[in-house]
């Protein structure tokens, strides 16, 4: 199958060549000891950005496979979310949100569609910024959040910190333990061991999946962005499998830490708690949302314009968007290049899915880079 | 979006850091950071906060890595998420 790529596999170059050869003997050797070959899930864009960009998969063993699993908030967002917010802008309210969510298609229309219709939607780097739009405005503005744990500690640092009263927050921020459950919950999962999102685990600690790997009997590593940071993640997630332990390790421990961030753990329960919601193409996910605590409803946008959101009726798919298969590919049942769509009728400039315009969806990073055949093909 | 940028402190003023990234010097916040940072040390940043303190002597290893994107001519997807890291906070 050819492949559309915007820009080939960069070859790497490894800061300490000989860790490198070495962890990468170590996941050959381990792999030849086990009588399967071995899937591995990773739930993070930067991972998945980080393994495609520097062609990590052709190192792999052929009896490797690692996959990206949920790591796209911006993906998982449902339609009925992108919704309301396109329906508050059309309202004549302002909405600001992060360039990634800006063209992601709802069930009619993205925002970036309902801005060049005249909405009032503004583009933003950080909820603090979002705020200073509201600062110098007379009118509403909503910050349309999104992001996992990581990014929604900042939205809720900016509502615990007394924003101006025309500020609120529509949230669509998730929360990636309870989508880790659903994987592993999933009837004949191939995923034998899950490489967990560093930057997520700075914040809540590597503990909180001890629980998680004792139910569902596989291992969690916690790994960095560096391409050595993951091999040598691998390399203890493939020991662990192998040894039949199922343990949490931490293979990146100058950033994080058992316990995590403590100070940001309390601003963010302190505003936010847990919600059952759809993830888009996924499932239902128990605890899966993060919506603001009742002592903050005066900021939720969803209560604060309730009546502007009542009524409003989602579409489904229609079309193309039918077709998209993003929903499969985050769960780990099929890749980007498995979709018909893939590189022709969807492309960055013509996304049909989320998948394709967050830099942390898959089929996004893969049409850049190259994927896994193409990766492969080169460097064998 | 999770992939944050680390710079290195150069003042504290109470909650808000001035924080050199590749020469150019921003506001971060520090609500977010469970230790003490004292100008000399690096935090990892995150659309405008901060949420780790890396001491100097541990930050070698990250830098070179964010160098590398950072220094890329043409951008790419990592490295373009990268600038808008930078581009979440305040210049100072
Ligand atoms: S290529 Fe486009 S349509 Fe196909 S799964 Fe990816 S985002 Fe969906």
């Amino acid at each position: 199958m050819k492949i559309s790529v915007e820009r080939q596999t960069q070859r790497l170059e490894f800061r300490d060549k000989q860790r490198a050869e070495s962890l990468v003997a170590c996941l050959a050797k381990i792999c030849d000891s086990m009588a399967e070959p071995v899937s591995i899930m990773h739930v993070c864009g930067s991972h998945e950005q980080s393994i495609a960009r520097f062609g990590l998969r052709s190192l792999l063993p052929s009896r490797l496979e690692v996959i990206m699993g949920p790591g796209c908030p911006v993906c998982v967002t449902d339609m009925p979310e992108i919704d309301s917010a396109v329906a508050l802008a059309e309202q004549g309210i302002v909405v600001t949100t992060f360039g990634d969510m800006f063209r992601v298609p709802g069930s009619i229309k993205s925002l970036a569609e309902a801005k060049a219709q005249g909405a009032p939607v503004k583009v933003v780097f950080s909820p603090q910024q979002a705020v200073e739009v509201a600062r110098q405005s007379s009118g509403q503005v909503v910050f349309f959040a999104t992001g996992f744990e990581t990014t929604a500690v900042a939205t809720a640092a900016v509502v615990a910190g007394n924003p101006p009263e025309n500020f609120s927050v529509l949230s669509a921020h998730k929360y990636i333990p309870p989508a880790m459950e659903i994987i592993a919950e999933m009837p004949h999962r191939r995923v034998k061991g899950f490489l967990a999102a560093g930057h997520a685990a700075i914040i809540t600690g590597c503990k909180i999946f001890e629980d998680f790997v004792e139910r569902h009997h596989i291992p969690v590593v916690i790994g960095g962005f560096e391409p050595l940071d993951i091999l040598a993640a691998l390399v203890m997630i493939l020991e662990l499998i192998r040894d039949g332990k199922s343990e949490v390790a931490n293979a990146y421990p100058r950033c994080c830490t058992a316990e995590g961030n403590a100070q940001a753990q309390r601003l963010l329960w302190q505003v936010f708690e847990t919600g059952d919601g759809v993830w888009r193409g996924i499932a239902h996910v128990p605890n899966g949302n993060l919506r603001l605590r009742t002592r903050y409803a005066s900021f939720d946008a969803a209560i604060r314009f309730a009546d502007k959101l009542a009524g409003l009726t989602c579409g489904v798919a229609s079309g193309l968007a039918a077709e998209c298969i993003c929903g499969n590919i985050m769960t780990g049942i099929a890749s980007p290049t498995d979709c018909r769509l893939f590189g022709k009728d969807c492309t960055p400039e013509r996304p049909v899915g989320a998948c394709m315009v967050s830099s942390e969806g898959a089929c996004r990073i893969w049409h850049e880079y190259g994927g896994h055949l193409l990766a492969a093909n080169e460097d064998k | 979006m999770c992939l944050g940028v680390p710079g290195r402190v150069v003042a504290v003023d109470g909650p808000v850091a001035h924080v050199d990234f590749w020469g150019v010097s921003r506001r971060i916040l520090l609500d977010t950071v469970d230790e003490p940072v004292v100008p000399g040390d690096y935090v990892l940043t995150h659309v405008g906060y901060a949420i780790r303190r890396i001491p100097a002597s541990e930050i070698g290893e990250t830098l070179e890595f964010y160098d590398s994107l950072v220094r890329e001519e043409q951008a790419d997807l990592m490295s373009r998420d990268v600038k808008e890291e930078l581009g979440a906070a305040q210049q100072s």
